[in-house]
């Protein structure tokens, strides 16, 4: 059910501007309403996209949140292969990694010169 | 006959956000005129509304209540939830065709439970194609949800009867209309797999989809597809209510695996439209 939390409280941070801005006011105020362990709630205040995604965080909702926190592609990329070898395999869901922290998609724009966003 | 186009295409977030990092920029750009001309063939059958077919991706419903299958019914519909920079495509509003939709949504539901919906956010997954088939936003569209990320997912003979259900729907209407699926086919998206194709996979199920081989794309087990295409695959879901609708044979317009930074194997595709 904790899970469930993190999910909700996420998916309602990506579509609501209102809520959003209470978010980045006060974070503390915006998780009150969530039924959070202590590590969901550091994980979620402090934007630890490794962590969330370990958790199970389903990857639609955790690509939004990557998406609202501004994370450079290949970083968001980085974080959760960080996140697994930091906390292990992935706990829940649909989301897990496969590949072996092997990187699919082409040079990191840092290799490159280039900026993300 | 009122539905007078019905096609796929791909949705990816980074076929517009991550354009920039494309290294094989001549295969990017076929794949953007392929688009083109998908807008080009909506445009010349003078369709009047554009059924959208594509997967949640938590932009509307989330697991307190997530339907199989959702219609926008709303004169209006807002998106890209994503951040604008992120995505390259700003924050707008989208024309719906409420009545049309409402007409719809009154015969699917004879034969295939729906829910619907007034307050339609779009995230990637319509607005993607948007960008491409009505970038001016000038054509009313509905778009349309199928439960791929949140097991338990429809059963694929039932998506087959949902397909049936919107054709049938729109040939009941003196509005001409389009109808594409936008779906993923094997990927591995928002994951550190991101990238990953199943180029084989991919062709095999297209040929199929292209076919109307109803028995070999009703065959598919998730937890087949989950292995050998990802959990990204659930989305085929799309394509095949868009085949359904169709009835009609296909033609594959493009596809290529050589665009990993866009995390898909990059689709267009059109179906006859058949009786």
């Amino acid at each position: 059910m904790s899970l469930y939390q993190v999910q909700k409280f996420l998916y309602n941070l990506n579509r609501d501007e209102q809520m959003q801005q209470v978010f980045a006011d006060n974070k503390n105020k915006a998780l009150a309403n969530y039924d959070l362990t202590d590590e969901e709630h550091a994980a979620l205040e402090l934007g630890d996209i490794g962590l969330l995604y370990v958790l199970g965080v389903n990857g639609q909702i955790l690509m939004h949140y990557a998406a609202y926190l501004q994370i450079e592609w290949f970083d968001y990329l980085q974080a959760m292969r960080d996140g697994v070898d930091k906390h292990g395999p992935v706990r829940a869901g649909i989301y897990a990694m496969t590949g072996g922290g092997k990187l699919f998609a082409q040079t990191p724009p840092s290799d490159k010169g280039e900026s993300f966003q | 006959m009122s539905l007078v186009y019905a096609g796929i295409l791909s949705h990816a977030p980074g076929i517009t956000g991550r354009a920039h990092l494309v290294d094989n920029e001549a295969v990017r750009d076929a794949f953007y005129a392929s688009l083109e001309k998908q807008r080009l063939e909506i445009e010349a059958t003078g369709a009047e509304a554009l059924i959208v077919i594509a997967a949640e991706h938590f932009a509307n419903f989330f697991m307190d209540n997530m339907p199989a299958y959702c219609l926008g019914i709303g004169d209006k519909h807002k998106g890209p939830i994503e951040d604008s920079e992120w995505l390259k495509i700003a924050k707008t509003e989208i024309p719906g065709a409420p009545d049309l939709a409402t007409r719809l949504v009154n015969s699917v539901m004879q034969t295939v439970d729906v829910a619907y919906s007034e307050e339609w956010q779009c995230d990637h997954g319509i607005m993607v194609p948007l960008n491409f088939l009505t970038p001016s936003y000038d054509l009313p569209v509905i778009p349309v949800n199928i439960n791929c990320q949140g097991p338990p997912l429809t059963p694929l003979s039932r998506v087959w009867q949902f397909g049936e259900a919107l054709r049938k729907a729109c040939d009941e209407e003196a509005e001409k209309i389009a109808i594409v699926g936008t779906g993923g086919i094997s990927h591995w998206p928002a994951t550190p797999d991101s990238g990953k194709i199943n180029e084989a996979w991919d062709r095999s199920f297209l040929d199929q989809l292209m076919q109307q081989d109803k028995d070999k794309l009703l065959s598919y087990i998730d937890e087949e597809v989950y292995a050998q295409a990802g959990q990204g695959g659930f989305e085929i879901r799309t394509l095949i209510a868009a085949a359904a609708a169709a009835k009609g044979k296909g033609d594959l317009q493009f596809y290529t695996a050589e665009l990993p930074i866009f995390a898909v194997g990059c689709t267009v595709a059109r179906f006859d439209i058949s009786v």
